[in-house]
């Protein structure tokens, strides 16, 4: 029966914690849940809050968390964070705007292209003019 | 033999561009060495998700979710495809779409549909030149993947496999192998593949009773997360992938264009200076052959 579990925090972009740990609170979708070594396999939502980690030999440590998910072995506990902040809403905001995004670009196809066109055609228009200037001075 | 002249404007214009070479390829060693760290930062949340999700479609839950069921019948298919969002970094992006339209290609021959979500300003200006359908895109990512704008566009993707709008979704990017090499590469994302479900330690696992977890609040939700954050974690890191080699292709192709603009301006001076001295000598012998004469 050992006292202690392994505990790692980590998210898309980074591992935040990772190291023995006896005791964590961690703030689940369902109210806050204290964990101790040998706890029943679990696996739950957590909301955004505070992670508080009691490490064998040390003071306990906060760990702010955007939500994520939370699972737990008997030896093990991984917190898996978010990076962003989620929502139902947000998410389905987001995805429209990728979705209108693309559309637009579709419909724009061949204006796109010739706004390209017309880029080029500016470069050298102003690329003539620089060399006409030279000359000038040249001259003068 | 052009004149003196233009030789030496065309060395110092070789110049100014060795120059600029020179910056870029500074720059994107550094961006590298950062890209690298990145990506090695998003391999433990990948490994954590993937152990979880690999355990759970292994414990016996009434819940399946559509994410692991293989469809026998592919019509339609959904491809991401990771590009850079500029250019100058050598054949990195046009390899990775070279190897996309071949498949589309065989896709297309076989009488499937694609649709296709493009990650990355390059893949997007070809795809729609090719006129695949594009149904969501994410540009200007800059120099950091960003999990918060890669989640609209993953999403639409997803929905449309919930939906059964697609029967498959592949994804394309370039894997960093070394600074050296990259290679593009295209994996099966959608339906969940034995690969990517495969268990580190199965065997030790699977000595002990099997068990499950306990879902709070229930288990479709969870799973459901679980299942589309694992997704989410897969794409992230074909970017950060993708990201690791663009820096590095581009300091590759920065360190060949300096090389040569560095051997042309050798080559130019050896000419210049022969026809410096042709020059000289010529004015000599004139010299020489009007005193004789006088």
């Amino acid at each position: 029966m050992g006292t202690i579990f392994h505990l790692d925090i980590v998210s898309a972009e980074e591992s935040i914690y990772s190291g023995p740990a006896e005791f964590i609170v961690a703030p689940a979708v369902m109210g806050e849940v204290g964990i101790y070594p040998q706890h029943t396999p679990m696996l739950t939502r957590i909301k955004s809050g505070v992670v508080r980690v009691k490490a064998p030999l040390q003071d306990d440590e906060e760990i702010y968390v955007s939500g994520g998910m939370l699972e737990v072995q008997p030896d093990v506990v991984t917190i898996l964070a978010d990076t962003a902040v989620r929502g139902q809403d947000l998410d389905e905001a987001k995805a429209l705007e990728a979705k209108r995004k693309a559309e637009e670009i579709m419909k724009n196809k061949t204006s796109e292209i010739e706004y390209a066109r017309a880029q080029a055609e500016l470069i050298e228009a102003t690329a003539q003019l620089a060399a006409i200037r030279k000359l000038r001075k040249r001259r003068h | 033999m052009a004149s003196s002249r233009e030789i030496r404007n065309k060395i110092k214009s070789i110049k100014n561009t060795q120059k600029i070479t020179r910056a870029m390829e500074m720059v994107a060693a550094s961006k590298m060495r950062k890209a690298q760290d990145r990506m090695k930062k998003a391999r433990p949340y990948g490994e954590k998700i993937r152990n979880v999700a690999a355990h759970m479609s292994k414990a016996s839950v009434e819940y399946r979710h559509p994410f692991l069921i293989d469809r026998n019948s592919v019509k339609r298919v959904g491809i991401i495809v990771v590009t850079s969002d500029k250019g100058l970094c050598g054949g990195l992006n046009t390899n990775v779409l070279r190897r996309a339209l071949n498949e589309i290609r065989v896709w297309g021959a076989e009488g499937e549909q694609i649709e296709v979500c493009c990650i990355g300003n390059k893949g997007l200006g070809f795809m729609s030149r090719l006129g695949v359908q594009v149904i969501s895109q994410v540009t200007g990512l800059g120099d950091a993947p960003n999990m918060e704008k890669l989640i609209g566009a993953v999403k639409v993707v997803l929905d449309a496999y919930t939906d059964d709008h697609f029967d498959r979704v592949y994804i394309f990017y370039n894997r960093f192998v070394n600074t050296m090499k990259q290679i593009p590469v295209m994996e099966q994302l959608l339906p969940l593949t034995d690969e990517h479900m495969g268990d580190d330690n199965n065997e030790a696992k699977s000595a002990r009773a099997p068990w499950d977890y306990i879902y709070e609040p229930e288990a479709k939700p969870v799973i459901d997360d679980i299942m589309i954050r694992y997704i989410e974690a897969l794409v992230y890191q074909a970017v950060a992938e993708n990201m690791a080699s663009e820096q590095s292709a581009r300091m590759v192709a920065m360190k060949a264009a300096s090389d040569n603009a560095g051997n042309l301006i050798d080559e130019l001076t050896l000419i210049y200076n022969k026809s410096r001295q042709a020059a000289i000598t010529k004015e000599l012998s004139e010299i020489v052959g009007g005193a004789a004469a006088v």
